[in-house]
């Protein structure tokens, strides 16, 4: 496995379709810290973690890092996936591989590992080149607790990418097709991300709480709530306690590491399960596929 | 030549929607030789295969490669067999060295060993020069050169090859004749699918045809051949200066001649053994001119015809 792993892992860094990623993540992170220059100064520092702000302040027009994250991950993981099975069923590559002593999973397993290896490092190097000009920029440094929420951010981005990743394994097993597999994994991406939250769930939804469980049905929900309780520690999460009239008596201090956490608990769940349903359901079609030379 | 049976099917079933495409096939091919498997599109070639490769599980029977239940022990199997799929594909991005020495290691083949029989297999198979040309800018036929080099790489005992001449201008389907033909020296058994009857005829040493997912026939090329041809026996042409009804009798005396027919100036004799130098001692005995004398040669052609019209 250790060997398909790495032909993967260097099919993607040699990859043209990586390399113009890695120039988005360049970009999204010079935007990102570009948005939080012209927006950092106007907030207030009083609530601690200025080093945080950094990622989530937008400018004047440029909106956060975490939205540029948001909006790049589920297309990196797309990318990453979506023709992960049909390509080399097309190619005729598949049934060569396979006839090799190697277990079929260890195919699709060292496909998805290596996916999330390079997601993961695509969001680190995000992550670490807005901490270091930033850092520069503001001069504050992060303490423990700040390096440690951004740590949690950057798994809970990778398994949002390797979320979307899933899906588009999942449909590239299904379908012969390049373009459908893709075509299909955009679509949904599409689907969550824009339609579902801002038309179709208003327009079911009659209760604000049945709104948000509904909302609470799309990944891109679930992630965007997650990021924003890790990374505003003074944010309590969009639940119950927030709906109702106890809010004017809260006390706007920030909430420790472990009540954060506890607030997106179900969230990280949620996405963990959602990818591993997807990867799992890959993997048994995967598994029981018909492999045909032609 | 073939002692020893190494794969062998029983009864071996598939279908596919209710159509079924391998239907209670019995093959059997011996140790070291080369063993065509012929047929129409769409006979059950290919399903076969996949089959002994544990590629596809079959609905019933059995199949045995080398004692190993390829259904139930794929890895044994997937060890000592190469497959070369019909339309085989290789990583474009890759060179062919960088193609093949993946395929080295996903066999477990230490990197120097790899390296030397990488070498050594892009040189035979005539593509050493454009070892390091990735794989994408290759034609079809240089791709078809690739997977016999790709097959060999792991020293299988057991090779299969589904169309190994398909898209090779002719000096390369020599090339990899020549190849395939030396295999069963290097201790490697063969099975061609392939419709090229010339091409198989040249290499195989049995064949196997199939129709509709069954068996038509199986043998040995030699025996088959004589069949197809003469009912079993062996077809001679006696060419001689001026016949007579005495030099008819005297050859038909011979024991082992079945019957000898005039025409012209040809005798035509059907014999159960190859008599060639004893007819050729009784007629120039009886004083008769021998011009020449040659044994029919059958080819592939017609034992392909023949049993396609009973099936």
């Amino acid at each position: 496995m250790a060997t398909i792993f790495r032909k993967e892992l260097a099919d993607f860094f040699t990859s043209i379709r990586v390399f113009i990623f890695f120039l988005l993540v360049i970009g999204a992170s010079a935007a990102g810290l570009f948005a939080s220059y012209q927006g950092i100064r106007g907030i207030s520092t009083e609530s601690g973690f200025v080093f945080l702000k950094l990622f989530t302040t937008s400018g004047t027009a440029i909106p956060s890092l975490t939205t540029f994250v948001a909006l790049f991950v589920p297309i990196i993981g797309i990318a990453l996936g979506f023709d992960a099975v049909n390509s080399e069923r097309s190619n005729g590559t598949l049934s060569r591989i396979l006839s090799q002593p190697i277990y079929r999973d260890n195919v699709i397993n060292a496909k998805f590992l290596a996916g999330i290896a390079t997601l993961f490092i695509m969001v680190f190097t995000t992550i670490l080149l807005v901490a270091g000009f930033g850092l520069r920029m503001i001069g504050v440094p992060p303490n423990a607790e700040e390096i440690t929420r951004l740590f949690l951010y950057l798994l809970l981005t990778t398994v949002y990418g390797a979320f979307w990743m899933g899906l588009a394994i999942l449909f590239s097993v299904s379908f012969r097709r390049i373009a459908t597999s893709l075509l299909s994994s955009l679509a949904v991406w599409l689907f969550f991300g824009f339609f579902w939250v801002s038309l179709i769930v208003p327009a079911i939804a009659k209760t604000t709480e049945a709104s948000l469980m509904l909302q609470r049905l799309s990944p891109h929900t679930l992630f965007g709530e997650a990021t924003t309780v890790l990374l505003l520690p003074i944010w309590r999460g969009a639940g119950l306690l927030t709906a109702g009239e106890e809010l004017q008596y809260m006390i706007l201090n920030p909430l420790s590491l472990g009540q954060s956490l506890l607030v997106v608990w179900p969230h990280i769940t949620g996405l963990i399960g959602v990818t591993a349903i997807c990867f799992a359901v890959s993997y048994v079609l995967f598994m029981r596929q018909e492999i045909r030379a032609t | 030549m073939a002692d020893k049976v190494v794969i062998e099917t029983k009864d071996l079933t598939k279908s596919y929607d209710g159509v079924t495409v391998v239907d209670h096939l019995n093959l059997h091919v011996g140790e070291n030789e080369v063993f065509g498997l012929l047929g129409p599109n769409g006979a059950g070639k290919t399903t076969t295969i996949l089959m002994l490769l544990g590629l596809t599980e079959p609905a019933s029977g059995s199949a045995r490669v080398y004692g190993y239940n390829p259904t139930r022990e794929p890895l044994k199997v997937k060890r000592i067999t190469g497959y070369l799929p019909e339309k085989v594909g290789f990583y474009g991005n890759l060179t062919a060295r960088e193609n093949l020495m993946f395929i080295a290691e996903l066999n477990g083949i230490s990197y120097a060993e790899a390296n030397r029989k990488i070498d050594e297999l892009l040189e035979m198979v005539g593509i050493a020069d454009v070892a390091n040309l990735a794989v994408g800018k290759f034609s079809r036929g240089m791709m078809q050169r690739l997977g016999i080099a790709d097959v060999l790489i792991k020293n299988p005992r057991v090779a299969f090859l589904d169309e190994p001449t398909s898209g090779l201008d002719p000096e390369g389907i020599n090339q990899i004749l020549d190849i395939i033909a030396n295999l069963p020296k290097m201790g490697t058994t063969v099975v061609i699918s392939s419709h090229q009857l010339y091409q198989v005829q040249r290499v195989c040493h049995s064949i196997g045809i199939l129709s509709k997912g069954k068996t038509v026939i199986e043998g040995s090329l030699d025996q088959l051949g004589r069949e197809a041809l003469a009912g079993g026996s062996y077809r001679i042409e006696v060419e001689t200066s001026h016949p007579n009804p005495k030099l008819i009798d005297l050859v038909n005396k011979i024991p082992g001649i079945r019957n000898v027919e005039a025409k012209d100036n040809l005798l035509l004799v059907n014999a159960d053994l190859d008599l060639r130098s004893e007819i050729a001692k009784v007629v120039v005995g009886s004083n008769t001119p021998l011009i020449q004398m040659k044994i029919q040669e059958f080819s592939l052609d017609d034992i392909y015809m023949k049993y396609f019209r009973e099936a």
